[in-house]
C-alpha cells in the first residue's frame, strides 16, 4: 500500500494552495495513507488548515526556530528523516517544492519526477518535457522512495471537509549554517493571486513601459482578474519577476486568460494549456498565440483595450 | 576565489519545435539544431562576469554528453571559458547520476562555486544543481538572479513565487541561474578561432567508476493535448459577446 508524504509549502502562517492539489494529485493513486508535514518555526497555524484537507489522515508539524525560513539545505535533512516508512514523498511545484525536493531526493540516493501532471498508477506517471512539446510516462522502481514534485495545473484541489490528526514530529537531523536567509521581497498587490485567479489578464512585450502596463491592471481591476506577463515584459522591467506566465515562470489555469500584445511563444504557451477559455487581442494576424486562442480580435492593444474597458463598465 | 566550475549540457535549441516520434518510442531530434541550454549560457555569462571583475581566476566548463558536446564546450571556450572537460557518455544520464559525475568533477577539481542552469530545456527537470549541492554537503541558492560575493561568502537574490529572496551562502557552493542573471554575450569569430588552442580534456564517463543506469523508465512518450484554433472576432463588441455566450462575463 502506498504511504504518501507531501511537504507543506506555506507562509508561516497560511498554506499555499498548491498544497491542496498536492494532495488532490497523492489521492489519485489507490488506497494512499496521506499524511503532510509542516516544517516552520511554529506551525500550529498552517497544521489546523492542512488537517482540514480531505484525504489528509495524518499532519506531522516539525517546529524548529530553524524553520522559520523556507531554506531547502536546512529542511530536506530534516525530511530525509522523516521519510523513512512512506512510499512516496511529494511536494509541490512551487519554487519551494523546485528547490527542496530534488535536495531531498538525492539526500535519499534517488531520482525525482518533476512536474507530476498525471498519475497513471503508484508507480507511472505522466509529465511534460521540452516545454510541454511531449508527454512522457515514467515508472519509478517500486523498491524505491518515489520523490515527486506535483505540476498544480493539473490538479484540482482537494476539498477542505477533512478532520485529520495533528502531531508533533520529533526529529533529529544535523541543522547546517552555511545557509542564512537574509529576506523576502514580496510584491504587494490586492489583486487576486496570479496562480490561484479564476481570470488572468497578460500583457506582452507590446505594452512598451511600465506606465503603459498600467492598460493591463486597469483592465484586470475592471474583471477582478490577476495580472500575468510574458518574458519580454519582465525582462523589460514594465512588470516584476512574479508575474511571469510559461515554462520558466508560473504554469497556470484560470477559467478565462486574456493576452494581450503577446505573441504566443511556446515557453509562454506552455504556462496556460490548462486555461478554459483563451482570449488573443494581437495586431498580427499570423501571430502563433492565435493558433491556441478560443477568441481572437486582431487589433492595436491601444484602442481595443480602453474600448474593452469601457465596455465593461 | 579561484576556480569557478560552470556546468553546459547540449541540447535541442530552444527554437526548435520537437515532435514526438510516431511509434511512441522517443522525441524526434535527429538533424535537430544543438545548442548550449540557455541557462546555462547564462551561468558561463555569470561565472564570466565574476572573473573579469577579478574576483576569480579560471573558469572552467563541463559537460557530460556525447563527443559531439564538445561543440558546445568549444562555443563555452570561445566565451571566455579558460579550459573545458567533457565526461563522455553515449547514453541517457539521469539527473542523480549526473550529479554523482559533477560530484566527481568537483573533487577533482576544487571549485569554489559551481553555477549551472536552473533547469536544461530538454527534460525540463531543474534538479541537477540542487542534487549536486547535496551529494557535495554544501549550500544552494537556485534560480539566482543576481549574485555578489564577498570574504567566501555568496549573497544571491532568488526569483520566487512571491517574489525576490535573498540568501546568504557560505562557499564553496552550488548556484543555478535564472533567466534575468544578465544576458549572455555573443561570441565574436576571432574567439572562435582562439578557442580551439584552448585545453579540452574528454574523460570516458567509464573512468569515473560510477554506475550508469536509469532508475526511472521512460516507457512512453506522447504528442500533448491540442487546443483547437477557435473564432476570431471583428470587433471589441463580439469579444463581450463571445465573452457572455461562454458565461464569462
Ligand atoms: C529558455 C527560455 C525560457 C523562456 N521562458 C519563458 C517564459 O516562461 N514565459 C514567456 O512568456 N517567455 C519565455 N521565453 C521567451 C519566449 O521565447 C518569447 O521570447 C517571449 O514569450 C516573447 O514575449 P512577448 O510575446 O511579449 O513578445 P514578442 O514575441 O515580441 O511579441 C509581441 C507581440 O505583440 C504584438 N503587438 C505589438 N504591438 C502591438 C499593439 N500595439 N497591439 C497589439 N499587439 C501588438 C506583436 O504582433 C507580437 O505578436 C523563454 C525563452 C527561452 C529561451
Amino acid at each position: 500500500m502506498s504511504k504518501i508524504l507531501i511537504i507543506a509549502d506555506h507562509d508561516g502562517s497560511n498554506l499555499n494552495a498548491a498544497t491542496a492539489k498536492c494532495v488532490a494529485c497523492a489521492n489519485q493513486i489507490a488506497g494512499a495513507e496521506i499524511h503532510v508535514a509542516i516544517f516552520a518555526e511554529d506551525g500550529s497555524a498552517v497544521a489546523a488548515q492542512a488537517s482540514a484537507l480531505d484525504a489528509v489522515s495524518k499532519v506531522l508539524k516539525v517546529d524548529n526556530p530553524a524553520n522559520k525560513s523556507p531554506l531547502a539545505a536546512v529542511i530536506a535533512p530534516q525530511v530525509t528523516a522523516i521519510a523513512a516508512g512512506y512510499t512516496h514523498v511529494f511536494g509541490a511545484s512551487t519554487t519551494f517544492g523546485k528547490d527542496l525536493m530534488p535536495r531531498v531526493a538525492a539526500l535519499l540516493g534517488v531520482n525525482q519526477i518533476s512536474d507530476l501532471m498525471e498519475v497513471v498508477d503508484a508507480h507511472t506517471f505522466k509529465r511534460p518535457i521540452y516545454a510541454g512539446n511531449a508527454i512522457v510516462t515514467v515508472e519509478s522502481p517500486a523498491d524505491q522512495i518515489t520523490v515527486a514534485t506535483v505540476r498544480t495545473a493539473s490538479f484540482t484541489a482537494s476539498g477542505q471537509g477533512g478532520s485529520a490528526t495533528i502531531e508533533f514530529a520529533a526529529v533529529t537531523a544535523a541543522i547546517p549554517t552555511h545557509t542564512r536567509y537574509i529576506e523576502l521581497k514580496a510584491g504587494k498587490s490586492d489583486r487576486p493571486d496570479l496562480q490561484t485567479a479564476s481570470t488572468v489578464v497578460s500583457g506582452g512585450r507590446a505594452l512598451g513601459s511600465a506606465e503603459k502596463f498600467q492598460l493591463i491592471y486597469d483592465l484586470a481591476d475592471a474583471l477582478g482578474a490577476g495580472v500575468g506577463a510574458s518574458r519580454a515584459a519582465v525582462d523589460a522591467g514594465y512588470v516584476p519577476n512574479e508575474l511571469q506566465v510559461g515554462q520558466t515562470g508560473k504554469i497556470i489555469a484560470p477559467e478565462l486568460y486574456i493576452a494581450i500584445g503577446i505573441s504566443g511563444a511556446i515557453q509562454h504557451i506552455t504556462g496556460i494549456k490548462d486555461a478554459g477559455t483563451i482570449v488573443a487581442i494581437n495586431k498580427d494576424e499570423d501571430a502563433p498565440i492565435f493558433e491556441i486562442a478560443d477568441i481572437g480580435l486582431v487589433g492595436d492593444l491601444f484602442s481595443v483595450v480602453p474600448e474593452l474597458q469601457a465596455a465593461l463598465k | 576565489m579561484d576556480k569557478i566550475l560552470v556546468g553546459l549540457k547540449r541540447v535541442v535549441d530552444y527554437n526548435v519545435r520537437v515532435r514526438v516520434k510516431s511509434d511512441g518510442s522517443g522525441v524526434d531530434i535527429e538533424g535537430a539544431k544543438m545548442s548550449i541550454n540557455p541557462f546555462d549560457e547564462i551561468a558561463l555569462e555569470e561565472a564570466l562576469r565574476i572573473k573579469e571583475r577579478g574576483e576569480a581566476s579560471e573558469v572552467i566548463v563541463v559537460s557530460i554528453g556525447p563527443s559531439e558536446a564538445q561543440q558546445q564546450l568549444r562555443t563555452g571556450l570561445a566565451m571566455g571559458a579558460d579550459r573545458a572537460i567533457l565526461i563522455e557518455t553515449g547514453e541517457t544520464i539521469d539527473a542523480l547520476t549526473g550529479a554523482k559525475i559533477l560530484l566527481e568533477v568537483v573533487k577533482k577539481e576544487s571549485p569554489d562555486l559551481v553555477i549551472v542552469g536552473k533547469q536544461a530545456i530538454d527534460n525540463d527537470n531543474n534538479q541537477t544543481a540542487q542534487m549536486l549541492a547535496a551529494l557535495w554537503d554544501r549550500p544552494q541558492a537556485t534560480f539566482a538572479s543576481k549574485v555578489e560575493f564577498s570574504d567566501g561568502v555568496a549573497k544571491v537574490t532568488r526569483e520566487v513565487d512571491v517574489g525576490l529572496e535573498t540568501i546568504e551562502i557560505d562557499l564553496p557552493a552550488v548556484i543555478s541561474a535564472d533567466l534575468r542573471l544578465n544576458e549572455p554575450r555573443y561570441v565574436k569569430l576571432p574567439d572562435i578561432m582562439k578557442a580551439k588552442k584552448k585545453p579540452l580534456e574528454q574523460i570516458p564517463v567509464a573512468d569515473l567508476g560510477i554506475e550508469i543506469g536509469e532508475q526511472i523508465k521512460e516507457v512512453k512518450f506522447e504528442a500533448p493535448a491540442q487546443r483547437q484554433k477557435g473564432i476570431v472576432v471583428q470587433d471589441v463588441a463580439g469579444l463581450v459577446a463571445a465573452l457572455k455566450d461562454k458565461g464569462l462575463l
